[in-house]
């Protein structure tokens, strides 16, 4: 590879890192230095503590629900997307991208006006016994709508690049739909849809600003690991805030690795098949 | 003959189409457009009268002055940061653009806590800035901040792909021919990137004024001080004031639709530039 000519690379690159430094960097290290503070013994007393356990369990079982319900609904939309032609495509493309522009809070009250036993939604699960806001179920909703773009914008490309000669081969040879998109088409699309799959897991296991309108927030029930923290520094416990905080950071940290070990994967399985 | 590809009949086809369709409908228009009639269903009257109170006005004002500090701020960054990514060649290149994804992975509350431990009364600088009579901590600064810190990589995002892809050929020509670094940055680098490049800047700027976790824990929510838009819309919620509360909320939806159409006419004038969010 030959040696650019352009200028402005130290510049660049200096800028760059000591933004990083001041901006992304320092604070995280003040929050491991503060947990860091309070000794190992006493780290664990507060991060297994029973309410902080029930949060942990709350948060990881709602994204994990979450996740699926966009597994579903966005590989289908990743689907239709990629494969048909139709009026009103462009609206429907558009659309995915609601959830990323739309504010959290803005987001939690409209989903809280829908769910609420009067509201659009409330109105038709109410009577079947299903209570969303102010329930678990609401904790998931919240999660699910915040990380919908996720798999959609990991699959759809992928979805677009497949030859369309190996389905027809794979039909040819007799396999029906089911089978061909089991073993021709999943395969093909899996890391895209796994590396979707759990960027929307991530991003649900940090999510604050939808859910706490939904979640009605009571302890051991529908409290949610962001709020413990936020509620610990309301009571100015902020070693308990910091301690709990730095295992949410631990988790986001784990899912970066994964979303990029999967990521590498799903490069290398695109080279191996060209 | 070949068969069609596989869901390509005409019956499987209409289906499919129409199942996401309508899901798509309860997912996403649902919560839209409920914000609006919430807003409205009292009339156009209470309406103007529920955004024109003097706590939604300062709100309006805060989150305005918010964004116009942090997304020239951030957009320099992404600049810079895509610049030296995508232009050259060095060790560690890998390790930088997770760097810059960072904050994307990291939960707002957690970035919120964080800022706390610099600037707050018992962080590290917390003391001497005190002593120093700066405040930063529940003020515009500790806002401005951690808006900073969830929206920093959202410029690079867009532009990176493209400036990876142009490669450095017409930079090269440029500077061959005589042109300075910064005329090269200024007329050649950011043209090729222009519609990237606003698409960025937009979406930062709906980040910005619609942060909620980072800027709750930073901000102290102080009525009539330090509440930007979305902790406004929680304040009016929690006051059981939900016409005024959605009131609010449809300038940040208004501000969110806004944005999807600039990626919409982003899209539109140079196809394939923007690539979403996601993956």
């Amino acid at each position: 590879m030959s040696r650019t000519v352009l200028p402005g690379f130290r510049l660049a690159l200096g800028c760059t890192l000591a933004y990083l430094g001041v901006i992304v960097l320092l604070p995280l290290t003040a929050l491991v230095w503060q947990s860091a503070g309070l000794g190992w013994a006493q780290f664990l007393a507060v991060v297994t503590s029973p309410r902080a356990l029930a949060s942990f369990r709350i948060t990881g079982l709602s994204a994990l629900g979450a996740t699926a319900f966009n597994a579903v609904f966005g590989l289908a939309l990743a689907w239709v997307l990629a494969r048909y032609e139709f009026p009103g495509k462009r609206v429907l493309d558009a659309l995915v991208d609601v959830p990323f522009a739309l504010p959290t809070a803005v987001a939690g009250v409209a989903l809280t006006a829908l769910f609420a036993a009067n509201g659009w939604y409330g109105q038709l699960l109410d009577p079947l016994g299903i209570k969303v806001a102010y329930a678990p179920l609401g904790i998931m909703a919240a999660m699910a709508f915040t990380s919908v773009p996720f798999v959609v914008r990991s699959v759809q490309p992928v979805l677009e690049d497949l030859s369309e000669e190996t389905e027809e081969a794979a039909a040819t040879l007799g396999a029906g739909p089911v089978r061909t998109f089991a073993s021709v088409v999943f395969p093909a699309i899996f890391p895209a849809f796994l590396a979707g799959c759990s960027l929307a897991f991530a991003r649900s296991l940090g999510e604050f600003g939808a859910v706490v309108f939904i979640a009605g927030n009571q302890p051991f029930r529908t409290e949610i690991a962001a709020l413990l923290v936020f509620i610990r520094l309301e009571e100015y416990d902020y070693q308990s805030a910091a301690a709990i905080a730095v295992v949410m950071l631990a988790a986001a940290f784990t899912m970066l690795l994964i979303v990029n070990a999967i990521q590498l994967w799903h490069l290398r399985y695109m080279r191996d098949g060209e | 003959m070949a068969r069609a590809r596989i869901g390509d009949g005409p019956v499987a086809k209409t289906v499919i189409i129409s199942l996401v369709t309508l899901a798509t409908l309860v997912v996403i228009i649902g919560p839209l457009a409920v914000i609006f009639y919430e807003a409205l269903k009292l009339g156009l009257t209470t309406y103007l009268a529920n955004l024109s109170t003097p706590d939604t006005r300062h709100a309006i004002w805060l989150t305005v002055a918010t964004a116009l500090l942090a997304v020239p701020i951030n957009t320099a960054f992404g600049i810079a940061a895509a610049y030296a990514i995508a232009k050259f060649e060095f060790r560690g290149k890998g390790l930088l653009t997770a760097l810059v994804e960072l904050p994307f992975s990291i939960s707002p509350i957690v970035a919120g806590v964080a800022y706390l431990f610099v600037y707050g009364a018992q962080g590290w600088f917390g003391p001497m800035l005190q002593d120093a009579g700066i405040k930063v901590m529940f003020a515009y600064p500790a806002i401005v901040l951690a808006s900073l810190f969830v929206t920093a990589p959202f410029v690079a995002r867009e532009i990176l792909p493209l400036m990876q892809a142009q490669g450095t050929h017409e930079e090269e020509a440029a500077i061959s021919l005589g042109a300075s670094g910064w005329r090269t940055l200024w007329s050649v680098t950011l043209p090729n990137v222009r519609w990237a490049l606003l698409y960025g800047v937009v979406l930062t700027n709906a980040r910005v004024m619609g942060e909620f976790g980072a800027v709750s824990v930073v901000s102290g929510s102080i009525r009539g001080v330090t509440n930007t838009l979305p902790l406004q819309i929680e304040l009016l919620y929690q006051d059981y004031n939900a016409a005024g509360a959605f009131a609010a909320a449809t300038v940040l939806a208004g501000i969110a639709l806004l944005t999807i159409l600039a990626k919409l006419a982003v899209e539109w004038i140079e196809p394939g530039c923007s690539r979403g969010e996601a993956g």
